[in-house]
């Protein structure tokens, strides 16, 4: 008896000096789509992640951050699904999440349950997560997929003269808001947009779509991403296509340019916009560029770090500066953290980025055109450096509100 | 074919006047008015052949799952990863010899030999038990799933084409005639149509293996009753054996085909165990000709659906499957 108890104190004591010399922990929760269509652009989300977290290190002052990663598969109610098992199983204090465009709108929602918890977006782009009635704890640091394809409607119709095209994009809320910068600006120069082909995500078998496409335009638009977007250029190369085309942000992206097998060729030439550019002489991108090419073998990386990996490195930059501002203070339901997140300005590999009123990113765009390295490697070279961008995309607010949301058909086809 | 007709005259009646009016819409020039109302023939005929190339590919993944079902009654949810696993090992070998030939051949051993040591392994020690079997093999689909990405990673492969089936050929159908008289044929992709022939090719040597050869009439007998084709001597575990390796070669040949004309990626095996499940409970369990209207079937609802009426195409094929199982339930080609 004695010596039992004996034994249940040291055990105890143990115990007891455990927890007074640990550190004290702040929990984060990441997603990523690690699985379905985008598992490679999870995959590549979370090199991003990893890179920050190689150049600012984890410490906050002398606590620690612990992160915790769930997967999803681009639908809303995945992402809903791993924050929720994130908050109420794994007990984080604050979210990096999410990575898809409906994936950004539910877990919007969904923060407004948890006021009281952080919310930083990792990278979705759909404008209505942070355009109609924003969650005041979600924050934004990556520009929505209007803002991403600002500057390609004007390059496509000056330079290279492309009057009239045609697109096809996935059926769902990033690729409308893609479409939506596109079409904006785009026909605000004189354009036409005579035919919008919408496919469910994760459509395998395009030959059909292809043979729909028209034959009277100068260019077709790309608004796919992942596997959707390799298996249409491989179909569409049996096929013998051979129009123009343009692409969105995460068409013309390393996630598809550095695919395996020869259907990514049909890409070269390619106009398209997007958060980045693989080629910009920029020394803070090139140093991110080393900084994720260090961190891991060349084997388990892209050549180059995708829109994902950058999105992912400037939202966990953004979290970990901002929360050593406040020195990983989270208390009174995290209000000097949430604060010094909205204030914050950080200087993205990207380009610089602030928040606007509704949380949302101002930053940096790119029209890029893909090359051929000479070796086989494809990668998209700059073209237009447009800085400065913000959500509506430098129209009035007032105007910018009559256009309407992103879908299936808005915006008209016409100059605001 | 002349007692169906006796036997259902006014079914015979819409059946010819469907074909007919089939044949009508992809020989015949169509006139402006139609053009207007549901689009280009191009398009019509480009979606009714990509619909029966991808039945062709559905078929293989198809014909294995309905053979092992039929003869076992194995429910083998892991069919899907032997696809998956199959255009892997493809990609793989065609990338390191270049010779995209070697590839199927090599796929179809390896994933035939998975096969065999699943049988061995799995199928063997619980024989008889449905619904062990199938937890067991939803969990060892998991086990495959997550063991293939953790050596292929989530990236996208595409098995290499060979050089002389890219690009599209001329068919002999019309699709419209220029203003200037000049005839406009249809063009489509080589590949395709290589595809199908050959998996035309499998399904009939199939059907003339179990219906015309010794090992077919075994096959056959062992479906029908296999207790008692035990007791006449014959070695019914060795034909188990046989009937599940060739079952998963075929998937695995179907996972080459996939690989080729599709691409292989983490998810792509649960797409193709539904996809199969479908089919054969359309088709009938059990069925090879089944399978084959099956794939057709749900080939063409795919990718009409896709160009007609895009924001429904998911909801089509399972229509067709809920249509089938309050109608037909044993399947369209089931035995009775």
């Amino acid at each position: 008896m004695l010596k039992s108890s004996l034994g249940l104190i040291a055990l105890s004591s143990l115990l007891l000096s455990g927890t007074a010399f640990a550190q004290e922990k702040i929990k984060v929760g990441v997603t990523a789509t690690l699985e379905g269509t985008y598992t490679v652009l999870g995959e590549d989300g979370m090199r991003g992640h990893q890179t920050a977290l190689n150049v600012l290190g984890k410490k906050i002052g002398d606590k620690e951050l612990e992160f915790i990663v769930a997967s999803t598969d681009a639908t809303p109610d995945s992402a809903v699904r791993a924050v929720r098992k994130l908050i109420e199983q794994d007990k984080v204090q604050i979210l990096l999440s999410p990575l898809s465009g409906d994936e950004g709108i539910a877990v919007k929602n969904f923060a407004k349950t948890h006021p009281e918890l952080t919310f930083v977006n990792a990278a979705s782009g759909a404008q209505e997560t942070t355009y109609v009635d924003p969650a005041p704890n979600f924050f934004r640091y990556n520009m929505d997929g209007a803002q991403w394809q600002v500057g390609l409607g004007k390059y496509a119709y000056e330079t290279k003269g492309y009057r009239k095209i045609a697109t096809v994009g996935e059926d769902y809320s990033f690729i409308y808001t893609q479409v939506f910068g596109l079409v904006l600006e785009f026909c605000g120069a004189g354009g036409q947009v005579t035919n919008r082909q919408w496919v469910p995500l994760g459509t395998k078998d395009f030959a059909s779509v292809i043979a729909a496409l028209p034959d009277d335009v100068d260019a077709i638009y790309l608004g796919l991403g992942g596997a959707d977007a390799v298996n249409f250029l491989n179909q569409y190369q049996q096929a013998g296509g051979k129009a123009h085309l343009m692409g969105g942000s995460i068409m013309i992206d390393q996630t598809i340019l550095s695919s395996k097998g020869s259907a990514k060729n049909a890409l070269i030439g390619t106009i398209a916009a997007s958060g980045q550019a693989d080629t910009w002489e920029d020394p803070g991108w090139q140093k991110f560029v080393k900084a994720y090419q260090d961190s891991f073998p060349e084997s388990k990386r892209f050549p180059s770090p995708s829109l994902l990996a950058t999105n992912y490195y400037g939202s966990t930059m953004a979290l970990i500066l901002a929360l050593r501002q406040v020195n990983g203070d989270l208390s009174n339901n995290q209000a000097k953290l949430k604060d010094a997140l909205a204030k914050i300005e950080i200087d993205a590999p990207n380009g610089k980025i602030k928040l606007d009123a509704n949380r949302q990113a101002i930053g940096t765009n790119f029209v890029t055109e893909v090359v051929d390295d000479g070796k086989g490697a494809l990668f998209s070279k700059v073209v237009k450096v447009i800085p400065n961008v913000n959500q509506t995309l430098g129209y009035d607010p007032a105007v910018f509100a009559k256009i309407g949301l992103p879908s299936r058909t808005v915006p008209e086809c016409k100059k605001y | 074919m002349a007692r169906f007709i006796e036997r259902h005259p006014a079914w015979a009646l819409i059946v010819i006047i469907a074909v007919a009016v089939l044949a009508w819409l992809v020989f015949a020039i169509w006139p402006p008015g139609l053009e207007a109302a549901i689009g280009r023939k191009r398009v019509f005929l480009n979606a009714v052949l990509n619909g029966i190339t991808l039945g062709g590919l559905y078929f293989l993944v198809a014909s294995g799952f309905t053979l092992i079902f039929g003869l076992m009654r194995n429910v083998n949810l892991a069919h899907g990863s032997l696809y998956l696993f199959g255009g892997y090992i493809g990609y793989a070998i065609s990338t390191w010899t270049g010779s995209w030939i070697l590839g199927f051949i090599i796929a179809f051993i390896a994933v035939a030999l998975v096969g065999v040591i699943l049988q061995l392994a799995v199928f063997r020690r619980m024989e008889g038990q449905d619904l062990r079997q199938t937890m067991v093999t939803i969990g060892l689909s998991i086990v495959f799933a997550d063991l293939m990405l953790w050596v292929f990673g989530g990236d996208f492969y595409q098995v290499q084409t060979p050089s002389w089936l890219i690009g599209p050929v001329q068919l002999p159908l019309l699709t419209a005639i220029k203003s200037s008289g000049e005839p406009v044929y249809l063009q489509y992709p080589l590949v395709r149509l290589v595809i199908f022939l050959a998996s035309v090719v499998i399904g009939i040597a199939m059907w003339l293996a179990l219906n015309r050869t010794r090992i077919g009439m075994i096959v056959r007998a062992g479906v029908d009753d296999r207790d008692i084709l035990a007791a006449t001597g014959v070695r019914i575990q060795l034909v188990f054996v046989l009937v599940f390796a060739l079952g998963a070669g075929l998937a695995g040949i179907a996972g080459v085909v996939g690989g080729t004309f599709q691409s292989l990626s983490p998810g792509e095996d649960t797409r193709f165990l539904l996809a199969s499940l479908v089919v054969v409970i359309v088709g009938g369990m059990g069925s090879i000709p089944g399978a084959a209207l099956g794939a057709v079937i749900i080939g063409l609802a795919e990718q009409l659906g896709s160009v007609y009426i895009p924001t429904y195409a998911i909801v089509v094929t399972f229509l067709i499957m809920v249509l089938v199982l309050a109608l037909r339930p044993q399947g369209l080609l089931a035995r009775r």
